[in-house]
């Protein structure tokens, strides 16, 4: 079933994005990884127990939920993806439960991941436990320190963490770790790669993992509504919760495809992760993909308030799909994302995560324009990738809060 | 002038060659133009100056630290080229180690001609294998630049034939599974990778990644014609931190043990 949206067996998303641009080191696992994940997608019996773990232990279906306050708000049908209410929190751990089941067929014994916020690293460290494999997860010196609960979190589920002080000390460098672990443990070990980014096959992987959130929206909404959604949003920082969203959608072409970035203090400040809308062609992790960049090629940066989306390179299968114009991608700002968060908890009841904030608030945006077009009828479907649990030292320090209100 | 031009000249004399390698800008641009001279005078055969990366997935901690320090130092892609042009006016061969985002950066045709005109004998990419290569290729076989491409331990006999065959100059082997860095004891993965890649190829095969000693050196020239050495060399530098005659002298040194090593292999 492949489609003009497919890469190709070298990896590439039309003519560049994507490939492998990897140390011949590696080149012999990622090819014995490519033919496994291949043979276990066309195994009806591997499908079938991904989707039983997923369904029996993560709790997916996740639910498609009919947002009616914040719809009364905006004047059009707002459904919420609730990726949130997941085992873990987050849509992660549809990757994770795919990556592990696959690592045990491969016969592999321990698996390394790299975290930024630690959700991954949380996921990666769950799955290990449930199929009993060692686990070493990389996270940047900076963000142990910031996520201090989800480094305990992993510990308790046995995993080990390793804080890591190269480079910006933060996810970029992380990854750069976890590769360097990889290259000499490559026989027994597999990278659990976070997100839909780094060398083919990881993010047609990635998304073979992850579409069962689109698959399942596009589902719920046929039937709960009779129709397709209008419009569909997502956030992206590597973007697997996007494109687990968008690839059911991609060959319905009346359905409009929106990507949120995160764009920090605001792009024109250069303190953003934005890396579709205000980076360039570049080769980062391993594959062609909109980079932050210096003019000599030197990774820049990135910014988000938002740990999970603090990220200087992009799926390039989003590169891709920006560059032919099936999905858009704008950004949104860090207060612009807390402002949403604040408002889906008041409005609804619901604390989501930074991450899925942006694409709240992109999507309400949106939501709101398509209600002036189409009438309340208009649809949009956001995906709540998880929720905000993690996010509280965040929100305490962004809002003000924690302090018990004395009544004088 | 092609990299092989030294092997050839070392395999006449009946030994390996000596490969030496510094990051460009550590611990100053005019300073590594300093070490690599004395590297030159002291005993390497061929130059291999790594364009300093935000990135370098496959360094250990020591290039990482010299890299990053380089970075600081606001070393430039063209600082990078000018050094290339001061150590290739030795005329000892000079390459370029790099990894890939630089180069498409700068654009790959243009940093072809501009490090040929620099003199520049090639580049070695650690991370751009010949399947992804058709752009680089391209520009060096039209500038006449050498292409050096890595085999490891886990390579296919299909894919050392097919990088082999992508080569110009030598073919880097890399022995062990793991980053560049020191290590106390050589690899036994090394000789069984000479020997398949020596199967696929009559170009000359340098083995590098973890040699810092004579002894070492002597170790792998018994069956490889080239020793790749890095980590070692920028140790020395950063041991001596701050003062730089005393790094040269150290240097200078460890140039001449690895040196005497080729020798006796």
């Amino acid at each position: 079933m492949s489609s003009q949206y497919d890469a190709d067996e070298l990896g590439y998303f039309g003519e560049s994005w994507g490939g492998r641009f990897m140390p011949e080191a590696l080149v012999a696992a990622l090819d014995e990884l490519t033919e496994a994940w291949q043979q276990a997608m066309a195994d009806p019996e591997f499908v079938a127990s991904f989707e039983k773990i997923c369904s029996e232990y993560a709790g997916t279906p996740s639910l498609l939920y009919h947002a009616e306050r914040l719809s009364k708000q905006v004047g059009a049908r707002v459904l919420l993806k609730r990726e949130d209410l997941n085992h873990t929190g987050a849509h992660k751990v549809r990757n994770v439960l795919g990556q592990a089941l696959l690592t045990k067929r491969m016969g592999k014994t321990r698996v390394i991941a790299e975290t930024g916020a630690g959700q991954h690293g949380v996921a990666s460290a769950t799955a290990a436990a449930y199929f009993d494999l060692d686990c070493t997860v990389y996270m940047g010196a900076v963000d142990t320190r910031r996520q201090a609960l989800n480094v305990a979190r992993m510990q308790l589920l046995g995993a080990k963490v390793i804080p890591v002080d190269s480079g910006s000390a933060t996810l970029k460098d992380a990854i750069n770790e976890a590769l360097r672990d990889w290259v000499a443990s490559v026989d027994h070990t597999a990278y659990l790669f976070g997100t839909a980014a780094g060398p083919h096959p990881f993010p047609s992987m990635v998304r073979d993992f992850t579409r069962g959130i689109g698959d399942e929206a596009r589902a719920q909404c046929l039937e709960q509504y009779g129709a397709l959604p209008d419009a569909i949003a997502a956030c992206v920082g590597g973007g697997s919760n996007a494109i687990g969203l968008f690839t059911a959608f991609l060959e319905d072409e009346s359905v409009q495809i929106y990507g949120f970035e995160p764009g920090g203090d605001g792009v024109e400040t250069g303190r953003h992760a934005a890396t579709i809308h205000a980076g360039e062609s570049g080769v980062l992790h391993g594959a062609r993909t909109y980079v932050l960049q210096d003019e000599d090629g030197q990774t820049i940066e990135s910014h988000s308030i938002s740990a999970g989306l603090d990220y200087p390179g992009v799926g390039p299968q989003h590169a891709h799909l920006a560059a032919t114009g099936r999905a858009t991608y704008l950004p949104v700002t860090d207060a612009e994302a807390m402002d949403a968060l604040a408002l889906l908890s008041r409005t609804e009841g619901i604390i989501p995560a930074i991450e899925s904030a942006h694409a709240l608030h992109g999507g309400l945006e949106l939501a709101r324009r398509l209600g002036e077009e189409k009438g309340p009828d208009a649809t949009v479907i956001i995906n709540l990738s998880g929720r905000g649990d993690k996010d509280m030292g965040t929100a305490i320090e962004w809002f003000g809060l924690g302090e018990a209100e004395i009544d004088q | 002038m092609s990299a092989s031009t030294a092997f050839a000249k070392a395999r006449a004399e009946g030994r390996a060659a000596l490969v030496g390698y510094l990051p460009a800008g550590f611990p100053s641009v005019e300073g590594s133009i300093e070490a690599m001279r004395v590297m030159v005078e002291a005993g390497c055969d061929v130059i291999e100056i790594g364009l300093p990366y935000s990135d370098p997935v496959m360094d250990g901690p020591t290039i990482q630290a010299a890299a990053q320090q380089a970075l600081e130092g606001g070393i430039r892609t063209k600082d990078v080229l000018r050094v290339v042009e001061a150590v290739a006016a030795t005329g000892t061969p000079t390459l370029v180690m790099t990894y890939w985002n630089p180069v498409e950066r700068y654009g790959v045709e243009r940093f072809a001609a501009d490090l040929a005109s620099a003199g520049g004998a090639g580049l070695i990419t650690p991370d751009l294998t010949p399947d992804s290569a058709a752009g680089w290729i391209a520009a060096a076989d039209q500038h006449d630049l050498d292409k050096v491409f890595l085999v490891a331990p886990s390579s296919t006999p299909e894919r050392i034939a097919m990088t082999t065959a992508a080569c110009r100059g030598f073919v880097y082997a890399t022995a062990v599974m793991g980053v560049t860095g020191a290590r106390t004891s050589t690899s036994d993965l090394a000789g069984p990778l000479v020997e398949r890649t020596r199967a696929a190829t009559e170009l000359p095969i340098g083995v590098g990644l973890g040699v810092s000693n004579g002894d070492q050196a002597a170790e792998i020239a018994a069956y490889a014609d080239g020793v790749i050495v890095g980590s070692a060399f920028v140790r020395t530098l950063l041991d001596h931190e701050g003062d730089l005659a005393a790094g040269l002298a150290a240097l200078r040194t460890l140039t001449e043990d690895l040196a005497g090593g080729v020798r006796r292999g």
